[in-house]
C-alpha cells in the first residue's frame, strides 16, 4: 500500500513532559485518517511536527515513500502538507484575500499582484466548493467562513496533505456537517486528509481508519467501520468508560432562581439576550443547550453581575438582584464556575489558598481588622484540597499556574461548591479536561442537585447537557426557544432547536 | 500678522521634521510588533554621531561632512537599536523596561564619550545645512512662501522616506507581512514568514529613523548636541498614537504637534500670541494627546500583538 | 514544600547579583576605555560613597529619594502597572512641598508636616489621572504617565518662574533652614553631609509598604487586581477603584522622593530639568525584584555610585556620566533577566548531574 504520510518512532520531550513517546503513523492517500486521543495526549503535538512547527527529538517522516526534515511550515508546505489549526491563524483586520496569499504573495515588480491573488482563489473556491467572499475583513465574517479560509490558505499552496486540528470544536451542528461533506469532496480529488480530534461520533461519521493516542504512546490502529465507539472510548482512556452518570429521579423544590424577561446587550452592539425567561428550583440541574455564541455568555454575566442587564430581572431566593454588585450575588447564595478557568476562575501568579480564599479574604475568620489570618486561609485550603481531590505539586502554596487544567478546575468547583450555594451556575466545567476530570465534576454536580442545591449548567456539549440535566432550555439568538424534560426528548431534537428549527 | 506665520514657519517645519521621522521610525518597530520607547534615547544617539563625525570631518571635507553625518546617525542609530531588538525579540524582555533602559544607556553614553573625546559634555558643528528655495515652485504665491522657500535638504528626505514608507507598508509583500507579525504573529509564523526577521528589520528602521531624526534636529536648528532632545523622542510617541498608526496620520499629528510647540516658543516674542500664558502652549501637546488616548480607547487602532513577546513554542 | 519558596528567592538575590555585577563590568570596560585601570576607578567610586562619615551621610542621603521612587515603581508593579511617571509625580510633589515651605511661616514640625502632606497629596494627584484612564478607559499608563512627566515639568517651570524665582532665574527660591528636611543632630552625626530626616521617613515606607503588600487584605486586592483584572471582577473586587488607588499610592510615594530631594538633599527647584531619579527608580525597583526590602538595598547601592561618582571624577579622569551607564546597564540586564535565568538554570544543573 503506498503511503503517502509515515511518522516512525517519532520521540518529543517538553521539560517535564513526554509529549510523543515512539509513536508511529501513517496515512493512505485518499483516506480520512483520525487521530484520537484526550486533551493533552500528544495529537496536536504530532501534527504539529508534520507541520514543521516543531522538531522531533527521535524518528523519521517519510512523504511519499522519501524521508524528509520539515524544519518549518514553508518546508512542509512545500511537500505539500497544509494545516488547518484549531485556534485560527487569521489576522483579523485582513481581508479574506489578504489571509490567504500570506507568505506566498504573487508579486507584479515590487507591488503585490491582488488580482493574481484574487483570479485563483476564485477557481479553488469553485472546484471545491469552499464558498468565501475574498474582499470581507476576518473580522466581520462566521466562524463556517473563517474555518474555509484556512481551508483555501492550504489548497493554494497546493497542499495534498490536510491536516486539522480538532476543526468542529467552534462549529454548529449545521457547520459540522458542511464540513464533512467538504472533506469527502476533497478525498474526492485525490487529498489525504488527517483528522485530529476527541468526538467520537465525527470519527464514525467521516474517517476511515482511527489511531488511538493514549499518554503519548500509541494504543492501536483501527478501522473505523469495524471498531464502535465504546471500543474507541476505551482504548483512548485505559478503561471501560461510563458514558451516562448515575442519577436518581427527585422532585424538585422551591424556585431558587427566577429569570424574569432578561435582557442585555451583546459585544457587537446588537441584543446579545432577549426576554430570557427561566426558573430553577431546588433539587434539579437545568442545563442550557445551544450553540456557541448565542447568548450563553451574555446570560451568565447578566446574572453574575459582570455585565449590566438592560430590561428585566434576576430573583435570587426571592431577593431582586438586578442591580446588586457581584460580590452581593456571591454573598446572596449564588456561585459561578466560570467559562474561562484562567481569564475568571483563577488569579493564576497567586497562589492556590490564595486562590480558594477570592471571595472571601475579607471576612472573618480569614481577615480581622485589615490583615490576613494566614493559618486559617491555609487550613480552608487545605480542606478543599481534601474534599476535592486537588492535586498540585506543593499543595496550598502551588502557584496555580502549574497546576494541570483538570486540577485548577477541582479546585474552582472546591470552592465554589464549599461556599454552600443555593444555586450553582456551571459553564463549561469540563472543558478541556481529561475523562478521569470529567467524571468527577459530573458526580459533584449531581451531589449539589442531589442535597436539595439548585445548578444551571450551560454546556456547549450536548451529551453533557443531556446526561446531567432535569430539563433542557435551548437558546438560539439570545431567545428561549425550547424548554423540555432531559427524559422526554433527544439529541436530533435539542439539535434541531439549538439550530432555530422546529420552534 | 502675515510676517509672523511665513517668519515662524520654517522654525514649526523644522522642528515637525524630526519628529515625523522618529515617529514613522516607532511605526515601523510597533506595526512588526515591538513597542519601543527607546525612541528617545536613539535620537540622541542619531545626534551625537551625527555630530562627532561632521565636527571631525568639517574641517577636512567641508562638502560631504554633513551628509556622512546624517549616515552615520542612521547607521549607528540602527545598531544602537539591535540592543533593544535582541532583548525584546530573542529574549522576550519587558519591551517597556528595555526601552527605558536604551534611553538612559544612549543619554549616559553619549555624553560619556563626548566628555572622554572633546573634553566636555558638548560637541558644536561648525555648520548646519543651507536653507535654499525650490525653484519654480517657491514663486507660488503663498505656498511657495511658506512650504517651498528657505527649506533644507533634510525635509525633503525625510518626506521622501515618508512616501516610501507608506507604499512599503501598504502595496508590497514586505507590508503585509510587516502588518502580520503586528497584528497576529502566530497566523504570519504558520504561514511560513520569519517572524523575528521581520521584528528585526522593524526595530532597526525605527533606530535608523530616530537616528535620522536626531542628526535633522543637529543639523537644521541647533547646531550643537549637548546630550539630550528634550523629549522630542517621547512626543514622537504621542504623534505616532495620535496619527494611530498610519504614516499619513502622523503626518498630521507631527505637524500638529510642531507648530503647537513652536508657537510656545516664540510666543514670548510675538505680541499677537503672549496673551496666551506659555505654559498652555507648552503642555498643549501632551494634553491633546491624554485627550486623544481617551477619545481613540474604544476604537485604537494600535497593533494588536504589540509589545507582546513572541514565543515559537505557545500555540 | 518551604525548600522550593526559599529556591526561588534565593534565585532572585543570585539574578539580582549578576545583573549587578554585568552594570559593574559595563562600567570596568569603560573605564579601560578611558585610559584607566577600572580596579583604581572603582576603588574611588566606592570609597567616594563610603569613605568617612560624611560621604557615607550623602550616599544615605542620596539613596532616600531613590526609596521612595523605587517603592513607588515597585508597588505600582506589584498591583500590574507600570508607573514611569515617577520623575513628574516627584517634581510636582516637590513643588508642592517647597510652595508651602516659602509661603506659610509656622512652627517647623507644623511645618514639616504640612509640607509632606502637600507633597504626597500632589503626587498622588498625579498619578491620580493616569490611573483613572487606565481604569475607566483603559489608557495605558505607560504613555500617560509619560505625558504626565512632560505636563509636570512645564507645570513646576512656569510656577516657579511666576511665583517663587530665586537668585537665577533657574530655580526657584531657597528655603528657609526651619523647612528644610535637614536636623542639625542628623548633619552633625554625619560631619556636615546633606543627610536629612526623610531617610527615617523613607526606612518607615519601607516597613509599611512590605506589610501592606504581604500581610493585609488591600495588598491582596490590589496585587490580584494587577495580576489579573478579570479575575478580581469575578471575585467581587472592585477593579477600576484598586487600579486608581495603586497608582495614587505610588503617586504618593513618589511625591514623597520629591519633599525628600527638593527640601531635605537640595533645598531649590531647579527648573527644566527632569528628574532622573524617577527613572533610577525604574531600576532600583527591577534590582529589588519589586521587594519593598530589595528596593531598600539597590537604593543603597545606587546612592553609593552616584555619591561616589564626583570623588571618581575628581581623582581619575573617569567621566562622571558612569554612573549612569552602569545604572542603565542594570536595567537592560534586569529587562533581559530571563538569559541570567537559564544559564543559572544550566549551571545549577550540571552541579547537581542532572538529578
Amino acid at each position: 500500500m503506498d503511503y503517502v504520510v509515515e511518522m516512525q518512532n517519532i520521540r518529543k520531550e517538553f521539560p517535564g513532559i513526554v509529549a510523543n513517546d515512539d509513536v508511529s503513523v501513517n496515512l493512505k492517500k485518499g483516506e480520512i485518517h483520525a487521530l484520537l486521543g484526550e486533551n493533552g495526549a500528544g495529537k496536536s503535538t504530532l501534527m504539529s511536527i508534520l507541520f514543521g512547527l516543531y522538531k522531533p527529538d527521535r524518528g523519521l517522516i517519510k512523504v511519499n515513500g522519501k524521508e524528509v526534515i520539515i524544519n518549518n511550515p514553508n518546508q512542509a508546505n512545500e511537500l505539500g502538507i497544509g494545516m488547518v489549526h484549531q485556534h485560527f491563524k487569521l489576522v483579523h483586520n485582513f481581508t479574506v484575500t489578504e489571509n490567504i496569499i500570506l507568505g506566498l504573495e504573487p508579486k507584479h515588480g515590487l507591488t503585490l499582484n491582488l488580482k493574481a491573488a484574487s483570479k485563483k482563489i476564485h477557481e479553488l473556491s469553485e472546484k471545491y466548493k469552499l464558498d468565501v467572499n475574498p474582499n470581507a475583513l476576518i473580522e466581520n465574517i462566521s466562524v463556517g467562513m473563517q474555518q474555509r479560509v484556512e481551508i483555501l490558505k492550504m489548497l493554494y499552496r497546493n497542499a495534498e496533505i490536510l491536516i486539522f486540528d480538532e476543526p468542529t470544536a467552534v462549529l454548529t451542528p449545521q457547520e459540522i456537517l458542511e464540513l464533512m461533506k467538504i472533506m469527502k469532496n476533497l478525498t474526492e480529488e485525490g487529498k489525504s486528509i488527517l483528522l485530529i480530534t476527541h468526538k467520537l461520533k465525527e470519527i464514525k461519521a467521516a474517517a476511515d481508519r482511527c489511531t488511538v493516542i493514549r499518554r503519548g504512546k500509541v494504543i492501536g490502529t483501527v478501522d473505523v467501520a469495524d471498531t464502535t465507539t465504546a471500543q474507541m472510548a476505551e482504548m483512548m482512556v485505559g478503561r471501560v468508560v461510563s458514558f451516562t452518570v448515575d442519577k436518581k429521579e427527585q422532585e424538585a423544590g422551591d424556585v431558587v432562581l427566577d429569570i424574569q424577561k432578561l435582557s442585555a446587550m451583546g459585544n457587537h452592539g446588537v441584543m446579545g439576550l432577549n426576554d430570557f425567561s427561566l426558573q430553577v428550583r431546588t433539587g434539579e440541574i437545568v442545563g442550557v443547550a445551544g450553540v456557541d455564541g448565542n447568548g450563553q455568555t451574555e446570560l451568565v454575566e447578566a446574572l453574575t453581575g459582570l455585565r449590566k442587564i438592560e430590561s428585566g430581572s434576576v430573583i435570587l431566593d426571592g431577593i431582586d438582584i438586578s442591580k446588586s454588585t457581584i460580590r452581593d450575588r456571591i454573598e446572596s447564595g449564588m456561585a459561578h464556575i466560570p467559562e474561562d478557568r484562567h481569564k475568571h476562575g483563577l488569579i493564576l501568579d497567586y497562589s492556590l489558598e490564595e486562590n480558594m480564599v477570592l471571595e472571601i479574604y475579607n471576612k472573618p475568620p480569614y481577615s480581622k481588622n485589615g490583615f490576613l489570618k494566614k493559618d486559617e486561609i491555609r487550613k480552608h485550603a487545605d480542606k478543599i484540597i481534601k474534599d476535592f481531590d486537588v492535586r498540585s505539586g506543593e499543595g496550598p502554596i502551588t502557584i496555580t499556574r502549574s497546576m494541570s487544567g483538570g486540577n485548577q478546575q477541582k479546585a474552582i468547583v472546591g470552592r465554589e461548591v464549599d461556599h454552600n450555594p443555593n444555586l450553582l451556575i456551571a459553564v463549561q466545567p469540563t472543558r478541556g479536561l481529561d475523562v478521569g476530570s470529567i467524571e468527577y465534576i459530573h458526580k459533584r454536580l449531581v451531589e449539589q442537585r442531589d442535597s436539595g442545591k439548585g445548578v444551571l449548567l450551560i454546556s456547549l456539549e450536548l451529551d453533557e447537557v443531556l446526561d446531567l440535566s432535569d430539563r433542557i432550555a435551548i437558546i438560539n439568538h439570545g431567545e428561549l426557544v425550547g424548554l423540555v424534560k432531559a427524559s422526554e426528548t433527544n439529541e436530533n431534537e435539542v439539535g434541531l432547536m439549538m439550530a432555530g428549527v422546529g420552534k | 500678522m502675515w510676517q509672523i506665520v511665513s517668519q515662524v514657519f520654517p522654525y514649526a517645519i523644522a522642528f515637525t521634521i524630526p519628529l515625523l521621522i522618529t515617529s514613522l521610525g516607532g511605526l515601523f518597530s510597533e506595526r512588526s510588533g515591538v513597542v519601543n520607547i527607546g525612541l528617545e534615547g536613539l535620537m540622541v544617539v542619531g545626534a551625537f554621531s551625527s555630530a562627532l563625525v561632521i565636527s571631525l570631518l568639517q574641517p577636512i571635507m567641508p562638502e560631504g561632512a554633513i551628509w556622512i553625518g546624517i549616515l552615520a546617525a542612521m547607521v549607528f542609530g540602527a545598531l544602537f537599536s539591535l540592543l533593544h531588538a535582541f532583548a525584546s525579540i530573542n529574549l522576550n524582555a519587558n519591551q517597556v523596561i528595555s526601552g527605558t533602559a536604551i534611553n538612559m544607556m544612549a543619554g549616559a553614553l553619549t555624553v560619556f564619550i563626548a566628555r572622554t573625546m572633546t573634553g566636555s559634555g558638548n560637541i558644536q558643528i561648525i555648520s548646519g545645512l543651507p536653507r535654499f528655495d525650490i525653484p519654480i515652485l517657491s514663486k507660488i504665491p503663498i505656498l511657495g512662501k511658506l512650504f517651498f522657500s528657505q527649506t533644507y535638504a533634510s525635509t525633503w528626505l525625510v518626506l521622501l522616506i515618508l512616501l516610501g514608507s507608506w507604499f512599503v507598508i501598504y502595496k508590497t509583500a514586505f507590508g503585509l507581512r510587516l502588518r502580520a507579525c503586528g497584528e497576529h504573529p502566530h497566523a504570519a509564523d504558520a504561514a511560513g514568514v520569519n517572524v523575528h526577521f521581520v521584528r528585526y528589520i522593524g526595530v532597526m528602521l525605527s533606530g535608523a529613523f530616530a537616528g535620522l531624526g536626531g542628526a535633522a534636529i543637529l543639523v537644521t536648528y541647533s547646531g550643537e548636541f549637548n546630550g539630550s532632545v528634550a523629549g522630542l523622542g517621547f512626543l514622537s510617541l504621542a504623534c505616532l498614537i495620535f496619527g494611530q498608526w498610519k504614516p499619513l496620520g502622523i503626518l498630521g499629528a507631527a505637524f500638529f504637534f510642531g507648530f503647537a510647540s513652536t508657537l510656545a516658543s516664540v510666543s514670548q516674542v510675538i505680541p499677537a500670541f503672549a496673551v496666551i500664558p506659555g505654559i498652555i502652549l507648552k503642555v498643549f501637546p501632551y494634553v491633546v494627546t491624554l485627550i486623544a488616548l481617551i477619545l481613540f480607547s474604544r476604537s485604537s487602532q494600535a497593533p494588536k500583538a504589540a509589545g507582546e513577546a513572541f514565543d515559537h513554542g505557545k500555540r | 514544600m518551604k525548600k522550593s519558596f526559599k529556591f526561588e528567592i534565593n534565585k532572585q538575590l543570585l539574578i539580582g547579583v549578576v545583573t549587578v555585577f554585568m552594570g559593574l563590568i559595563a562600567g570596568a570596560v569603560l573605564m579601560a576605555f578611558t585610559g584607566n585601570n577600572p580596579f583604581v576607578g572603582f576603588s574611588y567610586l566606592f570609597r567616594g560613597g563610603l569613605m568617612n562619615v560624611e560621604r557615607i551621610g550623602n550616599t544615605l542621603a542620596t539613596a532616600t529619594p531613590l526609596i521612595f521612587t523605587g517603592l513607588s515603581v515597585a508597588f505600582a508593579f506589584k498591583t500590574g502597572l507600570f508607573n514611569i511617571g515617577a520623575s513628574g509625580q516627584m517634581l510636582f510633589g516637590g513643588l508642592c512641598a517647597t510652595a508651602v515651605g516659602l509661603t506659610f511661616n509656622m512652627p517647623r514640625p507644623l511645618l514639616l508636616t504640612v509640607m509632606m502632606l502637600a507633597a504626597m497629596i500632589g503626587g498622588g494627584l498625579w498619578a491620580f489621572i493616569p490611573g483613572l484612564l487606565k481604569a475607566k478607559f483603559n489608557v495605558h499608563e505607560v504613555v500617560s504617565t509619560i505625558m504626565m512627566n512632560y505636563i509636570s515639568l512645564w507645570v513646576t517651570y512656569y510656577t516657579i518662574q511666576t511665583f517663587f524665582v530665586g537668585a537665577y532665574d533657574t530655580e526657584s527660591r531657597a528655603i528657609p533652614d526651619s523647612a528644610s528636611l535637614k536636623t542639625q543632630w542628623l548633619t552633625d552625626l554625619f560631619n556636615g553631609s546633606f543627610v536629612n530626616i526623610g531617610l527615617f521617613l523613607a526606612l518607615a515606607a519601607v516597613v509599611i509598604i512590605a506589610i501592606i503588600l504581604n500581610k493585609t487584605v488591600l495588598g491582596f486586592e490590589l496585587k490580584a487586581a494587577g495580576y489579573n483584572r478579570f479575575g478580581a471582577e469575578y471575585a467581587g473586587m472592585k477593579v477600576n477603584r484598586n487600579i486608581v488607588l495603586s497608582m495614587v499610592i505610588a503617586g504618593v510615594l513618589a511625591g514623597l522622593a520629591g519633599a525628600t530631594y527638593f527640601v531635605g538633599y537640595a533645598n531649590t527647584i531647579q527648573i527644566g530639568k527632569m528628574p532622573t531619579i524617577g527613572f533610577d527608580g525604574i531600576a532600583v525597583a527591577l534590582l529589588g525584584a519589586n521587594s519593598p526590602y530589595g528596593v531598600l538595598a539597590g537604593s543603597i547601592f545606587f546612592g553609593i555610585l552616584h555619591s561616589g561618582k564626583g570623588f571618581m571624577n575628581a581623582m581619575t579622569s573617569i567621566p562622571p556620566e558612569i554612573g549612569d551607564t552602569i545604572i542603565a546597564t542594570i536595567i537592560y540586564f534586569a529587562a533581559t533577566s530571563i538569559l541570567i535565568e537559564r544559564a543559572i538554570n544550566t549551571v545549577r544543573k550540571k552541579l547537581k548531574g542532572d538529578k
